[in-house]
């Protein structure tokens, strides 16, 4: 899917797979078939630049085409390079600039907190996506007002564009600054559905206050010569490396 | 259009036919009250209407709306990026959110949120910046909004408004909520002198026309058009007859009317309480490059911040009066 278009970011769509298979497969309110429904659980993939895992997940679970896949980061593909809402109505949000998705999240909580709807909204952001100052704007706004029914999925791959996290701009202890700042923090492995699974619905389960899932994971997983190396967060394989990646996430898939 | 000009030059002739040599116009109320008053108006019949503010709510008179309406009001403390955002959220959750601060401060520190939140996804939520120009006076530039137009005006698919009285503001914020798109409006810290009445309308993507003269149309926004119909009514002194054109949508600009007044004019002044630098003059300057060029003088801020004063004081050192607006008539009336 990245190999088509030579560009885009294989690592951080890696290391979110099980968290979005366990949404869309699992944890979800939703219906395919009725993308619009008004009761329908959200998710706002706010580090927009993983959205390659996000469009595997609309194509696995129905949403589109699976044919559409090898259009993205084409001319005139809905599959644009970070998530569109204007060429793809079902995404919940267009995002690409960090930052904005737990926000966007926060007003979309919001909306249900007025109507007096039940559905609960996700949002996915990066641990070095943390770096901005919005994140805390919005976690400071959800965590005071209370806002149950909406749920922070941190993909703590440890890694951004540069270089480690930790090299960058450490952003440890993450799991106390979300407790500070009024949350429940669930910490996990987020390639382990056994854990990612029940803290998806202890978070949808929420009725005293936002909750924050820490899932620590492992930025390009299931690709041995990607893990943990930095130049996969914006780099896409050639086709003989793609052929060497297809066959051990093949192979693991067995 | 025609049915508008010759509404509103109706209602200049009433009010400049007392006081045919020094034009006095009556007091009203500023922008920024009026839009308190027609948001919290609007909600007593929209339950969708909701209002966020950035700690700034008594400033901008969102708090009308917020005393009202406590469960569709939010100030979401000193953290404008965040509101904008949550504005997005809120639209595209069916709600009409308008999200009020100080124009400095929703445009500037809000920028990327209104790029990619807001004008990028093209939702249905509202920005009113209060506090617009240097008519705020005292406080001094870092909250003093000169650029907030020209930002505003650069976010694509985006509807930019500037009212320039109490009536026109009432008007517009009942026209931003009924239009389906992402809207600014500019308000305004000192009280409006009063231009229109009640049924004056204002369709978004149209100017009003103030009288029919011939030798030179002076286009304006916001406190600039009281200060133009003052000009209008000193040049008609010197036997020069200039129209006043009100740009309250400075985009999308009234491109027709702005045609008609450089074919009959000839010549074209632009004041606006803004940077010179893609402003309002900038956007008539677009406008009648394209349709009929004609010499144009602007009256504007020239590259450069200002400094606390009184409002009068600023308006006066930073070139802003109806007597800078004749002396501009007067330049580009050599250049015609």
């Amino acid at each position: 899917m990245i190999a088509a278009p030579g560009s885009g970011h294989p690592g951080g769509s890696l290391s979110a797979v099980e968290v979005l298979a366990a949404l869309y497969f699992r944890v979800l309110r939703h219906d395919p078939q009725n993308p619009e429904w008004p009761d329908r659980d959200r998710f706002i993939l706010s580090k927009g630049h993983g959205c390659p895992v996000l469009y595997a997940a609309y194509a696995e679970a129905g949403y589109i085409d699976r044919a559409l896949l090898s259009t993205l980061r084409k001319l005139g593909s809905p599959l644009q390079g970070h998530p569109d809402k204007r060429m793809l109505p079902i995404l919940e949000a267009s995002t690409g600039s960090l930052g904005q998705g737990l926000s966007i999240g926060v007003g979309v909580a919001l909306a249900a907190r007025m109507d007096k709807k039940d559905y609960h909204t996700f949002v996915m952001i990066g641990d070095g996506e943390s770096q901005e100052g919005q994140v805390w704007e919005a976690a400071m706004f959800a965590g005071y007002h209370k806002l149950a029914n909406l749920t922070c999925i941190v993909d703590n791959n440890k890694q951004q564009l540069d270089d480690w996290t930790h090299k960058i701009v450490d952003l440890e202890p993450l799991a106390e600054k979300w407790l500070a700042f009024g949350w429940n923090p669930i910490e996990i492995d987020g390639h382990d559905f056994n854990q990612v699974v029940p803290a998806l619905e202890e978070g949808r389960a929420a009725t005293k206050k936002p909750t924050v899932i820490i899932a620590n994971t492992v930025k390009g997983k299931g690709v041995s010569f990607m893990e943990n190396v930095i130049k996969w967060h914006g780099v896409a394989p050639k086709p003989d490396e793609l052929e060497a990646a297809l066959k051990e996430l093949e192979a693991a898939a067995v | 259009m025609e049915a508008s000009a010759a509404l509103v030059s109706e209602s200049s002739r009433r009010t400049m036919k007392a006081t045919p040599t020094k034009l006095e116009l009556k007091m009203g109320i500023a922008t920024r009250e009026a839009y308190g008053q027609a948001l919290a108006e609007l909600g007593r019949e929209n339950p969708n209407i909701v209002a966020l503010d950035a700690d700034l709510a008594k400033s901008t008179f969102s708090a009308t709306f917020g005393k009202e309406f406590p469960d569709r009001f939010y100030t979401v403390g000193i953290a404008e990026a965040n509101m904008v955002s949550i504005a997005g959220g809120l639209a595209l959750s069916g709600k009409i959110p308008f999200a009020s601060s100080f124009a400095v401060f929703v445009t500037n520190k809000g920028y990327d949120q209104l790029r990619m939140s807001i004008a990028y996804p093209h939702v249905n939520a509202k920005f009113v910046g209060s506090h617009g120009g240097i008519s705020i006076g005292e406080d001094g530039p870092s909250q003093q909004s000169v650029e907030d137009i020209a930002l505003a005006s650069a976010l694509a698919g985006f509807v930019v408004l500037v009212p320039a009285d109490e009536f026109a503001t009432r008007a517009l914020v009942r026209e931003m909520a009924a239009y389906v798109g992402p809207v600014y409006m500019r308000t305004g810290r000192p009280k409006s002198p009063i231009i229109y009445g009640t049924e004056d309308k204002f369709p978004i993507g149209k100017a009003k026309v103030h009288g029919s003269g011939r030798d030179v149309a002076i286009v304006a926004c916001g406190l600039e058009v009281a200060e133009a119909l003052k000009a209008q009514a000193q040049l008609e002194e010197e036997s020069i007859a200039a129209r006043v054109i009100d740009a309250y949508t400075i985009k999308p600009l009234d491109d027709e009317t702005m045609a008609q007044a450089a074919r009959e004019c000839g010549a074209i002044v632009t004041a606006e309480e803004h940077l010179l630098d893609g402003g309002l003059g900038s956007q008539v300057a677009r406008s009648v490059a394209r349709s009929h060029p004609v010499p144009i003088e602007f009256v504007g801020i020239r590259n450069t911040y200002a400094e606390s004063g009184t409002p009068e004081q600023l308006m006066d050192k930073y070139g802003l009066t109806a007597r800078h607006i004749v002396s501009a008539v007067k330049r580009v009336l050599e250049r015609k």
